[in-house]
């Protein structure tokens, strides 16, 4: 609901909208939506009258409606007229919601009454580094429970970055019969017993994918809870966060009776002898997560080898491989009969060599996706260029994620990566040292891309050959790739880096800052020249209260703000909130930072029809 | 040296460390081991530098602390050409959540591990002709050659002891002995070395063979007969 959906329809279509309420003959279901918010006498009465010529165009445009599913075309519908609203609202059946504070439960329950699916988004980005102190809110819980009385035909829920309880799955394990999809991305607040619940309770259940999400060892064998007999409906069974041992032999049973499946994600608490047996029985699996691709300690002497090399044979549909959790490289030329297929491949598990990547990646010409860790060097980047002609996305993870080290990768495998690989759309890369001249070759190489995170993990590193700062690199990419929406910068920046990204970063909606700029006018150029900017994420930053006043035309188009340990004060963000009453504006306080002056902590503020949250902890303050 | 040229840009006053670089002192070059992992502020010197008595040493560190005091940013990198002093790491920087940290501190530690215990396994395949599966054994750990081939007896039960002699190894200084067993149709062990060449098993010193053994294939008496002729050889040349 990225729309303020708070106008009130002028007079004369209230009018005839409370005569039409009260003639609704629905005929999809009993229902008769009561609109949401739309002032008037209920929709009970039900005296026939000759329908209105409105009531055909409502009739028709439901079942046009219907068909629309982007949620863009949806809220621009929605904004057409009162009459429009209303259809756009009953028809809706995927609710997204960016951020879990801009709109209530009720609220949302009420406007949209035929939900099917709920996407809900919680805390902040920068949470996922520390930077947030724990227990700051994007509980599960008011949701959940708005929605049991509201949705009793839900069937999928996707969070991300939510708080979610055991009490919050066992309710959603009983209020929804027809529940078939469970997404949790990078959650945390259950354990264990929570995904038994789940397991147990809905019997349609297609899809529990756990995502980066932090589980909590109940030693509760949750896999043992899915019904023992019959066929199951899975379809993708995700669970490779999962840092507790699960019971095999139920695992194996379960794949055994679940002739759908096409996606399975192990953890690393399953050896490559497991993984052999669980292939044998699934070989339909499109995609596959190896678990810890390890023989497991204590694996008795002479155990039976498995034959993994013909259990991947036979795995023909296989398109997307990841884990390798704790890879024995011995082991990773069985892959090979599938390298051909393979469009995704994720060895950013996986510690190995140029040498060993290249055993197998020679034959992966059709990878689109490929993430991995930067200890195959830049001789393996190189490799990675030469083969993968399709690549689409690269994410290079560091092994070694500190400041000071020697950096494996560097400018010399981005250059490598831009010429070779040419229709690249995303990047993450992680290195130590890198170059103006690199970062400017990839932008003149690779046109299409719309995704540009350089992390040089030196903070306040210049270019590594000319010593200058990075400006021209990024000012590069935001000039030369047109379709460029999310930028990470990093290294030493100047205020002029930031006049080239308000310049030309027209379709910029995400951009992340951190030890970057000289001064406000860094933050002013791209306060004042993006006018797609949705989210901005910054920290460690020398912008200050002038700086955050320049984007007060913006801030009611972004999804949110934040900014950490800049050189922010309790007054500039308090004129912030009084000068725009539909912003939240949130001062956190973060006792981990040390700092001797007035400067606010944490700055994070976000549009909302709903005004302060009531479930914020003691060292959040919303200024008003 | 362009490093310490571009030290020079960067630093402004702290330029002691170039001639820290050239002094003699009684340390080790380039420092001993500094672990990153315990890192303060002004960073774990170098071997060679808490050797050094000199007095400038204490105020260069007194002076990077106060600096760091004072804006709440840590100083550029100084790179010491040996070792550079690992500056104190920052909350949430680089920005790598933490799950996948821990995954590759772990993974870390425990290669490390790995080579502190005498390197790591000797994994090698085993393969018998006819069978049809593979084993795996650690030749580490297994002290001699009669343990080995009372395991591979144990796994693979048509691999009979037959004609081994008293130590239950080939008995390769008796050449008639030899030249019987791999007339016979039993099964004899041979294995593939570092070269690549395919020897019988039993020809070097245990503590040699399992550093130079990369596969074991138990064939055919009859068929490892090619091999006695190189076998015989190093045998001959040993003694």
């Amino acid at each position: 609901m990225s729309e303020d959906d708070d106008r009130s329809p002028p007079l004369d279509l209230r009018r005839a909208d409370i005569a039409e309420s009260s003639n609704k003959t629905r005929n999809c279901t009993g229902v008769s939506g009561s609109g949401g918010s739309v002032p008037g006498p209920g929709p009970s009465s039900m005296e026939f009258q000759a329908p209105y010529p409105d009531q055909v165009l409502e009739n028709v445009l439901e079942n046009v409606l219907q068909f629309l599913s982007s949620r863009r075309d949806r809220n621009a519908a929605s904004l057409v007229c009162r009459s429009w609203w209303r259809v756009e609202a009953l028809t809706r059946s995927d609710l997204f919601i960016g951020n879990c504070y801009s709109v209530s439960p009720r609220r949302a329950t009420a406007r949209f009454t035929r939900v099917r699916s709920v996407s809900i988004k919680g805390r902040p980005r920068f949470a996922d580094f520390n930077l947030m102190p724990p227990d700051w809110g994007a509980h599960f819980a008011p949701w959940v429970t708005a929605m049991a009385s509201a949705y009793p035909w839900l069937e999928k829920v996707y969070l991300k970055r939510m708080s979610v309880t055991y009490d919050d799955l066992a309710l959603l394990a009983e209020s929804f019969p027809s529940f078939k999809e469970l997404v949790l991305v990078c959650c945390d607040g259950f354990g264990t017993s929570g995904l038994a619940v789940i397991a147990s309770k809905c019997r349609q259940l297609k899809v529990l994918d756990l995502i980066e999400s932090e589980v909590t060892d109940d030693e509760v064998d949750w896999i043992a809870f899915f019904p023992e007999s019959g066929a199951t409906c899975l379809e993708s069974l995700i669970f490779d966060c999962v840092e507790c041992p699960i019971n095999f032999d139920a695992l194996e049973r379960l794949v055994a009776r679940s002739p759908s499946l096409k996606k399975l994600r192990l953890n690393r608490f399953v050896s490559i002898g497991q993984l052999y047996l669980l292939m044998v029985r699934s070989p339909q699996l499109t995609h596959l997560g190896t678990g810890s691709f390890s023989a497991t300690e204590g694996m008795a002497q002479g155990e039976q080898e498995p034959e993994l090399f013909t259990a991947f044979a036979a795995c023909r549909s296989l398109v997307c491989l990841s884990g390798f959790r704790e890879i024995l490289p011995d082991y990773l030329p069985d892959i090979s009969p599938v390298c051909a297929n393979l469009t995704s491949l994720n060895f950013s598990y996986a510690h190995i060599n140029a040498d060993q990547l290249k055993l197998v990646i020679f034959q992966c010409h059709k990878l689109q996706i490929f993430w991995v860790l930067d200890s195959i060097c830049d001789e393996g980047l190189q490799a990675v260029a030469s083969t993968c002609k399709d690549l689409r996305e690269l994410r290079v993870f560091p092994f070694d994620a500190r400041e000071d080290n020697e950096g494996p990768v560097s400018d010399l495998g981005l250059q490598a990566i831009s010429e070779g690989c040419r229709k690249l759309q995303s990047i993450l890369y992680f290195c130590q040292h890198m170059t103006n001249a690199a970062v400017i070759a990839m932008s003149r190489n690779c046109p299409d891309l719309e995704v540009f995170r350089l992390c040089i993990m030196g903070r306040h590193r210049p270019d590594r050959v000319t010593n200058e700062p990075m400006d021209e690199g990024f000012g590069a990419i935001v000039m030369n790739c047109k379709k460029l929406t999310r930028l990470a910068v990093s290294g030493l920046l100047t205020d002029r880096a930031f006049s080239y990204i308000g310049k030309y970063g027209k379709l910029v909606r995400t951009l992340s800052v951190a030890f970057a700029g000289d001064s406000d006018m860094g933050l002013k150029y791209v306060l004042e020249g993006c006018p797609r900017l949705q989210k901005l994420e910054i920290r460690d930053s020398p912008f200050g209260d002038a700086a955050l006043r320049s984007g007060l035309h913006h801030y009611y188009n972004m999804r949110f703000l934040w900014m950490s340990s800049c050189r922010l004060f309790p007054q500039g963000c308090q004129e912030i909130a009084r000068a725009l009453p539909r912003l939240v504006v949130e001062v956190i306080r973060d006792d981990a930072i040390e700092h001797t002056d007035e400067t606010v902590d944490i700055l994070y503020m976000y549009r909302s029809l709903e005004g302060p949250r009531d479930d914020a902890p003691g060292f959040v303050t919303i200024m008003q | 040296m362009e490093v310490s040229r571009k030290m020079a840009n960067m630093l402004g006053t702290d330029r002691d460390l170039n001639f820290k670089e050239t002094e003699l002192c009684l340390g080790l070059p380039g420092g001993g081991g500094s672990e990153p992992e315990t890192t303060k502020a002004t960073g774990k010197r170098g071997f060679s530098e808490t050797v050094d008595l000199k007095l400038n040493l204490q105020s260069k560190e007194d002076s990077m602390k106060n600096a760091s005091k004072a804006n709440n940013q840590l100083l550029p990198c100084t790179k010491d050409p040996a070792k550079p002093p690992a500056k104190a790491q920052v909350v949430g920087w680089p920005p790598v959540r933490s799950c996948r940290k821990n995954i590759m501190m772990a993974q870390k530690n425990t290669s490390e591990e790995g080579k502190k215990v005498n390197g790591s396994a000797a994994l090698v395949k085993v393969c018998m002709d006819g069978a049809p599966y593979l084993r795996k054994v650690d030749l580490k750990m297994y002290k001699s050659y009669q343990e080995l081939s009372d395991a591979l007896a144990k796994m693979f039960s048509s691999f009979t002891m037959g004609n081994y002699g008293a130590q239950g190894m080939i008995d390769f200084m008796n050449e008639s002995k030899l030249m019987d067993l791999l007339n016979s149709s039993e099964y004899v062990p041979t294995y593939e070395d570092k070269d690549g060449d395919w020897m019988l098993v039993g020809d070097v010193p245990w503590e040699m063979f399992v550093e130079s053994c990369k596969r074991l294939r138990i064939m055919k008496g009859s068929e490892a007969i090619g091999l006695a002729p190189r076998a015989m050889e190093k045998c001959k040349n040993r003694s």
